[in-house]
């Protein structure tokens, strides 16, 4: 099974050389960690930066520089800042190449919940539904299962939606799996789980071919 | 072309009861703080407040929800606020929560001048409601997507680094955010800056917004600048 680190490091590789990235609050921001040295990979931050850097040093944090978890951050060489307005804009209009999100809830057509939880204090969707609407790539990092055990793996989403039909990839603690037509295709286990515990902890369609290769993570 | 004012209190002092203000500012970053903090000294009340996000408790906006003086929030995240949190479940307080990009393209449309546009976020799920739906092919593919208003403000407050008296704005960093947009979406535009200078030494080439779209500016003071989420990694 994975931790967030694990699952961080997992996700980590399907970045490619020259993308560029926007990454969500949580797991996905660890992600940032595990890109391998030497790949050229910009991050943006949909409040308006391109080229955001690690964390600063103490005493060097800049009250106008924060990341869209309101964090302070740093920026790299050749890093940029826009208007929110902009940074919609390349979000909408697929200039950004690959968008890592946390989900509450994945349905096995890619319909996404991260959101909103009916009964509870209701913060707000940020910039997540512009996000789900307009990414040409979006994985998602999300624990296979609640704390009761119940797969959030579902035929159909059972929180306010997000978005629809438009995660790609699901990275969990269990499993990497794709969303396609047919539901999910199961690609790479977790070190240590089965095709039987995967099973198990997926109640939407569920897509197994062949032999399931472990997943590799240094 | 001045229109330099002397003080916040000047700035906002015909800001009415019941009036729609845009505030700039992503989080406490880039907020106009001083205008802020006279909007709450003149006790003006049952404003419409369009702003990203709602402050925390003692700062930012969280100062005029302290105060009672906002009846709705048009924001896409307000955070940790608990004094906001207690309002809204009293119903004291009307919250709309839409789309950030929704938000910021909102103030753009009515800054250029358009009244609507066409965004896919919130498709198929409850932002829908109640509105207009096409389809367009975009990238050869055929997808839906839902008309949005221009907002309608009575009055745009923003946030810059630097101005001159003619109105033309700087921003710095990620303190930019929705102040451009903002500061072109106002019936009326309120500028504060850090440092404002006299026409004439601002490069025009690295002016964000033009003059043309500010009302009044003025020279803020005291900015406290307030890091919500201070992050930093040990050295070495």
């Amino acid at each position: 099974m994975l931790d967030k680190t694990g699952i961080a490091k997992r996700i980590a590789k399907e970045i490619k050389d020259g993308y560029y990235v926007n990454l969500g609050i949580g797991i996905p921001t660890l992600v940032a960690n595990y890109i391998p040295k030497g790949m050229n990979v910009v991050l943006q931050s949909e409040n308006g930066l391109l080229g955001m850097g690690p964390f600063p040093f103490e005493g060097d944090e800049d009250a106008d520089l924060i990341n869209a978890g309101k964090q302070t951050i740093t920026t790299v060489p050749g890093s940029s800042f826009f208007d929110s307005a902009m940074s919609f804009g390349m979000i909408r209009s697929r200039k950004v190449d690959l968008t890592i999100l946390g989900a509450m809830e994945v349905s096995d057509n890619g319909d996404i919940a991260n959101w909103k939880i009916p009964g509870k204090m209701v913060k707000g969707m940020g910039g997540a539904m512009d996000l789900v609407a307009s990414a040409k790539n979006i994985i998602v990092a999300m624990q296979h299962v609640n704390k009761a055990g119940e797969s959030k793996l579902l035929p159909k989403c059972e929180l306010p939606l997000t978005g629809i039909r438009c995660v790609k990839k699901i990275v969990t603690e269990l499993a990497v799996l794709d969303v396609t037509p047919e539901g999910f295709r199961l690609l790479e286990r977790a070190p240590g789980i089965s095709v039987e515990q995967i099973k198990n902890a997926t109640l939407g369609r569920l897509i197994i071919e062949g032999d399931i290769p472990e997943m590799v993570i240094e | 072309m001045n229109k330099t004012v002397k003080n916040a209190d000047e700035a906002i002092k015909d800001i009415q009861d019941n009036a729609t203000i845009m505030l700039g500012g992503f989080g406490l970053c880039g907020i106009p703080e001083n205008s802020i903090t006279a909007l709450v000294k003149k006790g003006v009340k049952g404003l419409t407040c369009i702003s990203n996000n709602a402050g925390v408790d003692d700062f930012g906006i969280g100062l005029m929800l302290q105060t009672r003086q906002v009846k709705k929030m048009i924001s896409s995240y307000v955070g940790e606020n608990a004094e906001f949190e207690r309002q809204l479940l009293s119903g004291e307080l009307e919250v709309e929560l839409i789309p950030q990009g929704t938000l910021a393209t909102r103030c753009m449309a009515a800054g250029y001048g358009m009244p609507a546009i066409y965004t896919p976020a919130g498709v198929g799920t409850e932002i829908e409601i109640g509105k207009e739906k096409r389809k367009f092919i975009v990238d050869g593919e055929e997808k839906e997507f839902l008309m949005e208003m221009a907002f309608d403000a009575d009055f745009a407050i923003v946030k810059a680094w630097k101005g001159d008296n003619h109105g033309n704005l700087i921003f710095r960093e990620t303190a930019r955010n929705f102040n451009p947009m903002m500061a072109m979406a106002g019936k009326i535009t309120i500028a504060e800056v850090e440092e404002l200078v006299p026409a004439g030494t601002l490069d025009p080439d690295h002016i964000h917004t033009p003059g043309i779209y500010v009302h009044r500016i003025f020279q803020g003071s005291n900015y406290e600048k307030r890091i919500e989420q201070k992050t930093v990694r040990a050295k070495g």
